[in-house]
């Protein structure tokens, strides 16, 4: 069997594994679990990174230094915060509709890292290839407008309250041109399979051919995982933070967490759909995947830290007047491209 | 049936962005604002009274705490309405020093409101930079004084000490920096497309309402009215000085902006002209050890960042103020923040809330 370093090394597992148990369908168990692990380890391991990554970029980008004392440079100040968070006290408000403003949290993670279950990380290094891939991301991912509904509801605060109502307003605005976007993707690589959307970008990116595509990808996945310019859900400094408002310690953490388990499944889906995937020249597969990945990721960061905030009617504007037309537009090209192209 | 209603929502006091402990209830229709309804008092020291009880030196710490972000504009508008009051001539080079620490520290709260503006609106780097320059006017006041923030610098009949080289020295450095200082808020923020949709259009205040509310100061300029009291009311030798004053268009967020923006490089100007023209001689009056200034009363007004900054002093004769009455710009400028939000959004009135530029240690006073 071909694939990548990451399929290759899988495959000595499950050998070992199976030389030790001896018996085919427990090892394939294990190795269930072995790889279900690997992506909460991903999404854990990413967030600390990812929140690292944000304060020390930050810190360059405002002419400052940012953490640098925890560990060396700083880089156990994650994990500090982290201690610090588990160890704050559960603040439970008198009003709140306990039952479900605990569960929201938890909830919030479940779409968060369901997303991570199609996603080709390497050259056949995906956990379940699906064949409606792209439109189960797209599903998975709009689940989440529930969560911050709810636990704007069941906060009982009318900025949460606010907070969710944008959220609502904000996902479905997002959601429909970023479905088009990746409609013109998806008819240029004639699959919804996320491993065939990478296997057609082997020799040209999806960036090259649908360039107006990406943008306009790239701009709704912001609105859709609330990064500013477009962070109207939290709007920290008109709403207090929106649904999270009355949230603190580890239930805080948890929005936390799903906030940028969210961020890297958007950079993973914009490096999945329009740069190419694991594809690139010399290094290994997963190398390029995260080195594009962390590059998308630093473009988010670059961007949260220099843009104001749009205001919602803005945003909306932006969204149903701008970028649905200019989707529905790029969809009449691509078709026209690809008829051009077959008939030459 | 389905039907809406308004509902009130509490913006404040403790609240990230209301600039210290400012209230303001809204009447809300969904997102929209029927009404806006600025609560003051939470930060009310009983300023002007403490002031009865204090002799007029003494006095001068007190205005430092008014508005702490351009302390020196208050000390120069209480030393001037007690020399006015006593008829104590100050001399030349006092009053050159005294427009140059001014104008420093217009620009320092110029800064500070750019710095403000920008993270209302959700840009914390546009936040960090103003911040950060503003750092330069503060070490030059503390090479000056010894102070970073309460200065009491500007003494009755003077100032406290000469204009070190040193601090000439750094205030040419900082004005050389300005202009890119200037040029980089430029690029961050003002270029912005994204700030200029949210600041352009909003928030409009005409110029008939804001002289209606006796609002001063950019705010006023920004809407179209030319009235600075350093031209139309000269005081402390600003006839000397060749500068322009930015006017505003329409009244929006955009032109308070702007004409801040264009207000700290006319500063710049100001304070080059001063340095240049430094006169020679003493930088302090003769004052007597205790102050009694003759029986009567006096209004003085002079032109500070967020407008004109008044004290009305009452004096029976003898070395404490009778009464001391202070007009706090920020004050009365908050007033317009109920015509400034009806109709907009939620998102605005943040916006709206940092073009006032309220510093609530002169609004509850």
């Amino acid at each position: 069997m071909q694939g990548g370093l990451l399929v290759i090394l899988t495959d000595k597992l499950f050998y070992g594994i199976n030389y030790l148990s001896g018996n085919e369908f427990i090892s394939q168990l294990i190795m269930v679990i072995v790889q279900i692990m690997a992506i909460f380890a991903v999404i854990s391991l990413a967030a600390i990174i990812q929140v690292y990554m944000e304060r020390r970029i930050c810190g360059f980008i405002q002419d400052r230094l940012g953490p640098n004392r925890v560990g060396p440079w700083g880089l156990l100040q994650t994990v500090a915060d982290m201690i610090k968070l588990m160890g704050k006290e559960d603040i439970i408000p008198v009003k709140a509709q306990r039952i479900l403003w605990g569960i929201t949290p938890m909830l919030l993670f479940i779409p968060a890292a369901l997303i991570y279950a199609v996603f080709p990380f390497d050259d056949g290094a995906v956990f379940v290839d699906l064949n409606v891939g792209i439109f189960f991301v797209m599903a998975v991912m709009s689940q989440s407008v529930l969560m911050f509904l709810l636990g704007g509801f069941a906060s009982e605060n009318k900025y949460s309250f606010m907070g969710a109502m944008r959220a609502v307003a904000q996902m479905l605005s997002s959601e429909i041109p970023m479905a088009f976007a990746v409609l013109a993707v998806v008819m240029v690589s004639g699959s919804l399979k996320m491993t065939d959307i990478v296997a057609a970008q082997s020799n040209m990116w999806f960036i090259a051919v649908e360039p107006l595509a990406f943008i306009i990808f790239t701009i709704s996945i912001l609105m859709e995982i609330n990064r500013t310019p477009f962070d109207l859900v939290e709007g920290e400094s008109e709403i207090i933070a929106g649904p999270f408002t009355e949230y603190s310690g580890m239930r805080w953490a948890l929005f936390f967490l799903a906030e940028y388990a969210n961020l890297l499944s958007a950079a993973i889906l914009t490096v999945t759909l329009f740069l190419g995937g694991w594809h690139g020249p010399v290094l290994p597969g997963i190398l390029w995947f995260l080195i594009k990945v962390f590059l998308v990721i630093f473009l988010f960061m670059w961007i949260r830290w220099t843009y104001p905030r749009t205001r919602i009617d803005q945003m909306m504007a932006l969204s149903w007047k701008v970028l649905l037309p200019l989707a529905l537009f790029n969809i009449a090209a691509t078709g026209i491209g690809i008829y051009i192209y077959n008939w030459m | 049936m389905i039907q809406t209603e308004s509902y009130k929502l509490s913006m404040g006091p403790v609240h990230p962005s209301t600039h210290g402990v400012l209230q303001v209830w809204l009447t809300l229709d969904g997102e929209r604002i029927l009404r806006a309804d600025p609560c003051m008092g939470y930060l009310h020291r009983g300023i002007e009274k403490l002031l009865e009880k204090r002799t007029y030196f003494q006095c001068l710490p007190y205005t430092d705490r008014l508005d702490y972000v351009s302390a020196m504009n208050n000390n120069l508008g209480y030393c001037s309405a007690v020399e006015k009051l006593a008829q104590i001539e100050v001399p030349k080079r006092a009053q050159y020093i005294r427009v140059i620490m001014a104008e420093l520290n217009r620009i320092a709260s110029h800064m500070i409101f750019i710095g403000s503006l920008a993270v209302d609106l959700g840009a914390t780097t546009g936040m960090i930079y103003p911040f950060r320059d503003r750092e330069r006017i503060l070490d030059i006041f503390n090479e000056l004084c010894g102070a970073r923030m309460t200065y009491s610098y500007i003494r009755i009949g003077g100032v406290k000490s000469d204009l070190a080289v040193k601090v000439i020295s750094m205030i040419d450095d900082f004005l050389a920096k300005l202009t890119d200082m200037i040029d980089e808020y430029n690029d961050l923020l003002t270029g912005n497309e994204i700030f200029q949709y949210r600041l352009k259009n909003t928030s409009i205040l005409t110029a008939k309402q804001a002289m209606e509310l006796g609002i001063t100061g950019p705010m006023l300029r920004a809407s179209g009215v030319s009235y600075d009291l350093r031209k139309d009311n000269t005081y402390c030798s600003y006839e000397d000085f060749d500068f322009s004053i930015p006017l505003g268009e329409k009244g929006d967020n955009w032109d308070r902006y702007i004409v801040r923006l264009k207000e700290m490089s006319e500063s710049a100007k100001i304070i080059k002209q001063a340095l240049a023209g430094l006169p020679t001689g003493e930088f302090m009056a003769k004052v007597p050890k205790v102050l009694k200034p003759p029986k009567g009363e006096v209004y003085d007004v002079t032109e500070g960042p967020r407008g004109e900054v008044g004290y009305h002093i009452v004096s029976d004769g003898s070395a404490k103020p009778y009464r001391v009455h202070i007009r706090r710009p920020s004050f009365i400028n908050l007033q317009a923040l109920d015509i400034m939000c009806r109709g907009y959004l939620v998102g605005d009135v943040v916006a709206a809330m940092s073009t006032i530029d309220p510093i609530m240690g002169e609004v509850d006073c």
